[in-house]
């Protein structure tokens, strides 16, 4: 199908389970986060703005670079695992996942903080006045009154997830069904001079992205529209 | 039953220290200007500022205390705000039961049909919050609190946001709520208007400290009191509504000082009700004079003679039914009538704004 051969759809399959579990971990990590810098006082607010906006600046190779020195065998999280009988991270699906994770941490988060102050605190000191607790608080009314911003949080997520190179090259190495996402996959059959293959997928990816910003920006037109 | 609050706050800008201890019935009114920290206070009661070190005890509930803190969604408490605090995802039938369905079946002592009564809400049901004017959604705001059956009543502001027509709309409904919720309120206000229409007590707050704590009677009879700062002396007389005249005229108050009010509002019949007057729309005459458009007369004694202050003096007097009614007159006028405590004289009352 498509002139896909079964190591394209190997890495469409793995991509698309990376970017699925990035997502749901992200979006469950994020929004305490986000929450948080929307309505902390604390000063330790800046820092970690900071920290979370990171990968936006940092080349990939850098975080990738850390990640593998961190998560390999002798490294600090690595090496723990190996320690208590388990394998380490480098080179693993669980390790660039780990890596996802991070990456698109701004993704996720900036879009929650972002709809969380907007929404300010009063609605939700409204549901503690009238005897909500804090799952209550969060389901029947940040979730309902923020959806857009989870929906965008969500969907960048997953797109920028798709379009991680470097980190994963640095970290995952290019192991079939393990490692080897679509961009790893392109850059390979590139390398090969396999031009064919690697523009199918590009293209598939190129029209893919386009529809997912297009998504993304007529939801936050909605949502503003909305709020007036 | 009291509710005791200490609390010590120093931020940038603003300090807070307090010490108080409140009755639990009726209306309490914390009263100041902006940011002298009657809303930090209220903040603080409601459990939304975690102030370290402060203490809230609810009767023999401990809300805050050391290490213990009840969390305001366990604290059973209502909360309105100054502006509109409606939650828009839902439906005004929606945002009238977030708290009722919340709240556990034994403890539930007001239904959705009695508040929307209480509050004339019961058309507005399946409206969508943004097709609500600015009245209709305080009253919803005080229906959803009220759904809740709170132990503790707290309102900040919830009048500050609104027009002065819709004020006088809504005024009525809060101060039937003081009187039939039998839930202790505490009321947030700068306006002194809001203060006489509903407290019993009030608290006076200047620069993050309460100044005093007193029954609203006492307030009222200071000739300095805060409450008097922007419209001068004001009165509030206590009495019963009966039933229009042919004129439309209801009469306020017992045989002996009795008032007829022009705009009877929708008080029902008998029910005690609260008038407030303003020293300078009142004039006071040796005699009763019978060829004169004012129609309230009453015969009242002095009491006291207050010291002229720009160029004014304040008259304390006394109703038959011996409540104080203050009268600002010149202190030539004071000289002329030869008034003196106990000189017996008729006050005429220029307009009475009706308060409930």
């Amino acid at each position: 199908m498509l002139g896909l051969g079964p190591a394209d759809w190997q890495a469409i399959e793995l991509t698309f389970r990376l970017c699925l579990y990035t997502t749901i971990i992200l979006l469950i990590l994020a929004t305490p986060v986000a929450w948080w810098l929307a309505n902390g006082r604390s000063a330790a607010r800046v820092a970690v703005q900071a920290i979370v906006a990171l990968p936006l600046v940092l080349p990939p190779t850098v975080l990738g670079f850390y990640l593998l020195i961190v998560l390999g065998p002798r490294g600090f999280v690595g090496g723990t695992l190996e320690a208590i009988g388990l394998h380490h991270l480098a080179f693993t699906f669980e390790g660039i996942l780990v890596a996802s994770v991070l990456y698109s941490m701004p993704f996720a988060v900036q879009p929650l903080t972002e709809a969380f102050k907007n929404l300010g605190r009063r609605p939700v000191e409204v549901a503690s006045s009238l005897g909500a607790g804090l799952w209550d608080r969060f389901f029947t009314v940040i979730l309902p009154l923020t959806r857009g911003g989870f929906v965008v949080a969500a969907t960048l997520t997953f797109a920028h997830t798709v379009g991680e190179f470097g980190v994963i090259l640095m970290l995952g190495g290019s192991i079939p069904g393990e490692t080897k996402v679509l961009s790893v996959l392109i850059y390979d059959h590139a390398e090969a001079m396999n031009y064919e293959a690697a523009h199918r997928l590009s293209a598939m990816l190129l029209v893919f992205a386009f529809f997912t910003l297009f998504v993304v920006y007529s939801i936050t037109r909605r949502f503003e529209v909305a709020k007036v | 039953m009291t509710l005791a609050v200490r609390a010590c706050l120093d931020r940038v800008g603003f300090t807070l220290d307090v010490d108080i201890e409140l009755p639990l019935e009726g209306v309490t009114s914390l009263f100041g200007r902006s940011g002298c920290g009657k809303t930090t206070l209220l903040r603080i009661i409601a459990g939304l500022e975690k102030v370290r070190g402060a203490e809230v005890l609810f009767g023999r509930q401990i809300w805050q205390q050391g290490r213990h803190f009840v969390p305001l969604h366990r604290r059973r408490i209502g909360l309105v705000f100054q502006e509109h605090s409606l939650l828009p995802h839902l439906s005004v039938h929606g945002n009238l039961l977030y708290g009722y369905k919340r709240t556990p079946k034994d403890l539930r002592r007001l239904h959705l049909r009695e508040a929307t009564d209480m509050l004339g809400i019961g058309d507005l049901l399946d409206r969508p919050i943004d097709q609500l004017s600015g009245g209709q959604r305080q009253r919803v705001s005080l229906g959803r609190a009220l759904l809740t059956s709170p132990q503790l009543l707290l309102l900040d502001e919830p009048l500050a946001a609104l027009d002065t027509q819709t004020k006088r709309e809504i005024m009525p409904f809060l101060s039937r709520m003081a009187s039939e919720a039998g839930v202790p309120i505490v009321l947030v206000t700068h306006a002194p208007d809001e203060v006489e229409r509903l407290a019993d007590r009030v608290v006076f707050m200047r620069d993050g400290r309460v100044d005093r704590s007193e029954p609203l009677r006492q307030a009222l009879a200071r000739p300095d009191s805060p409450l008097f700062a922007d419209e001068g002396a004001a009165s509030v007389l206590e009495g019963a509504l009966g039933p229009a005249n042919e004129r439309g005229l209801r009469p306020f108050g017992s045989e002996g000082s009795r008032l007829w009010l022009l705009s009877g509002g929708t008080a029902p019949d008998g029910q005690t009700t609260r008038v407030r007057i303003l020293a300078r729309d009142v004039s006071l005459a040796l005699d009763d004079p019978c060829r004169i458009s004012i129609q309230n007369h009453l015969k009242v004694r002095v009491e006291r003679v207050d010291k002229p202050r720009g160029g004014r003096c304040v008259v304390a007097t006394r109703t038959a039914d011996g409540q104080l009614l203050l009268s600002e007159v010149t202190p030539w006028a004071v000289d002329q009538l030869a008034l003196q405590p106990g000189t017996a004289v008729y006050a005429l009352i220029k307009s009475v704004a009706l308060m409930s």
